[in-house]
């Protein structure tokens, strides 16, 4: 039995699911009135009140998708906001980087100017987005972007110093345009290091997104957090985090999907090939 | 013969990076002059500024002084008649055997089909006809260079500059490579400039060996015309008495600069 169970590659997601179930049954025990909350709390519902109940959290993510199935809409409004915050912020970073790449004394001029805005707090430019753009999805894309830009950005800057110079001389040999070099030689090569900070940026487009709900909204899984959140409503928020968490991991799985995709050009550790 | 490449009174300073008057000049009034069809090898110890000349003839770098022309044309930006094989890796990794073998293909702006099919034959004459759709972290050093190989030779250019094309491979392939690299210009006849470290390599596959002195400043010190027959096999060639005679009067040249040159590297080192 023992030898079944033993982790190793194979059994590797029994035991993460173990490990899941362990940590809610943690939870569950910790919390329920009566059981271990009377020894730490004056009052027993103390700690419910605080931390939630799993299978409160759990009844109510069912009921969102399943009883009243009304959570669908706040989470398509919340992905198209990540989905958009994510393709612009991306598109944007993509065609500075490069531009500024290939343009040295542009980016000479604009150098402080790009350093003082990444190291501002950019969150705080929520407010103003939300005067600029509304409460609608429009303030909330904008700020996922501002998040994303310099992630993008940065990446493909890099991208495109570090293309070895002898590829480029070569492509020069073989005859290509400036156009062509653009094309067939910076552009894939900055696309490799997009690439490599999409992971974050889809991350951050998330944040962005989820955080600019929560900041003041109409729909979107941030602004049911928010409230539930004025009325003390610690489950549903809890529920609001796990429905979260969930499709984040889901966006980085399908990210990683793309990725394995486009860079299949790229050596990866551990890849051998018989020839 | 026409000429296919002329260099005349080539220098090369290169000024250090935040500090102009610290200066570098890596060749200095070097005359040399490729005729079409002509295999020509550059010998020098390390570091004497001959992938600085091949640069130049490429129009990859500009000189300080004199002039470059090739086929009577004074040179303008990149050499457009030349093909170039780097020292280093010089294949785009996001591109497959076959896509950067047909490269300058589309560059030049050929049909796709066109393109694909001649492509193709060339990988097949390198020897790598089942290797089109693998990428270039997918072969090995040897299969690379071919690719390189092809790479180059597809465009069908009149001047084939070579850097230390094989210097990366180890003896075997090399000596593979140095082969079909002959057999293949044999067929075509273009010229070639080939820069090499391996005086071996010089004698066994040029029409003339130019060796260059020591930096900075090196020039041409000696040219020596290799009269020996060909088709040559190059592991082959090596065992002839008039090779070795050949080499003997060579290194009696060059011995000397790549003494001096050593000694340079150590005192700045």
């Amino acid at each position: 039995m023992w030898q079944f169970l033993k982790p190793r590659s194979k059994t590797l997601w029994l035991w993460q699911l173990c490990l899941l179930i362990l940590l809610a049954l943690f939870w569950h025990v910790m919390t329920l009135p009566g059981l271990i909350p009377p020894l730490m709390f004056e009052n027993e519902r103390q700690a419910a009140f605080f931390f939630g109940e799993p299978l409160k959290v759990w009844v109510r993510i069912v009921a969102w998708f399943v009883g009243d199935a009304d959570i669908y809409q706040h989470l398509v409004v919340t992905l198209s906001e990540t989905l958009m915050a994510f393709a612009i912020g991306s598109a944007l970073g993509l065609a500075s980087g490069l531009w500024l790449a290939l343009a040295p004394m542009a980016s000479a001029i604009l150098e402080p100017y790009i350093k003082a805005m990444n190291a501002m707090p950019r969150i705080i430019l929520a407010p103003i987005f939300s005067v600029w753009f509304g409460l609608g999805m429009g303030s909330k894309v904008a700020l996922g972007v501002t998040l994303v830009f310099f992630i993008v950005f940065f990446n493909v800057y890099q991208g495109v110093r570090e293309v070895s110079p002898v590829v480029l001389a070569n492509a020069r040999m073989l005859g290509a345009t400036r156009r062509q070099l653009l094309r067939h030689v910076y552009l894939p090569s900055a696309t490799s290091w997009v690439f490599s900070s999409l992971h974050t940026s889809v991350g951050l487009a998330f944040v962005g997104a989820v955080v600019g709900e929560y900041l003041g909204s109409s729909q979107g899984v941030g602004y049911l957090i928010l409230q539930a959140e004025g009325s003390f409503d610690i489950n549903t928020v809890m529920a609001g985090i796990v429905v979260l968490t969930a499709f984040a991991l889901v966006l980085d799985g399908l990210v990683g999907r793309i990725e394995l995709h486009l860079m299949k050009w790229q050596p990866r550790v551990g890849e051998v090939e018989k020839i | 013969m026409t000429v296919a490449l002329e260099l005349q009174g080539v220098s090369c300073t290169f000024a250090a990076r935040g500090d102009p008057g610290q200066r570098y000049t890596a060749v200095q009034d070097v005359n040399l002059a490729i005729g079409a069809g002509e295999f020509v090898s550059v010998v020098g110890p390390t570091g004497c500024g001959k992938s600085t000349l091949l640069n130049v003839g490429a129009g990859l770098l500009a000189p300080s002084t004199g002039s470059v022309r090739a086929f009577g044309q004074a040179l303008q930006g990149i050499n457009s008649r030349a093909g170039y094989m780097f020292q280093a890796e010089s294949l785009m990794p996001w591109r497959t055997a076959l896509g950067n073998v047909m490269a300058g293909l589309e560059f030049r702006g050929d049909p796709p089909a066109q393109a694909r099919a001649q492509g193709e034959e060339w990988l097949q004459r390198v020897g790598l006809g089942g290797f089109a759709d693998r990428y270039p972290h997918q072969l090995s050093g040897g299969m690379r260079k071919r690719v390189c190989l092809a790479q180059t030779l597809v465009l069908d250019p009149d001047i084939i500059l070579m850097d230390e094309p094989f210097s990366a491979l180890d003896i075997q392939t090399r000596q593979l490579m140095e082969n079909e690299l002959l057999a293949l210009w044999t067929a075509k006849r273009k010229a070639v400039l080939f820069i090499t470290h391996d005086l071996d390599e010089a004698i066994a596959m040029s029409d003339r060996v130019v060796v260059m002195s020591a930096g900075p400043g090196s020039h041409v010190i000696g040219e020596f015309v290799v009269d020996m027959a060909r088709p040559r096999d190059v592991a082959e060639i090596k065992m002839t008495p008039r090779f070795m005679e050949l080499h003997q009067a060579i290194w009696s040249v060059l011995r000397e600069e790549v003494l001096k040159g050593y000694r340079q590297q150590l005192q700045t080192a």
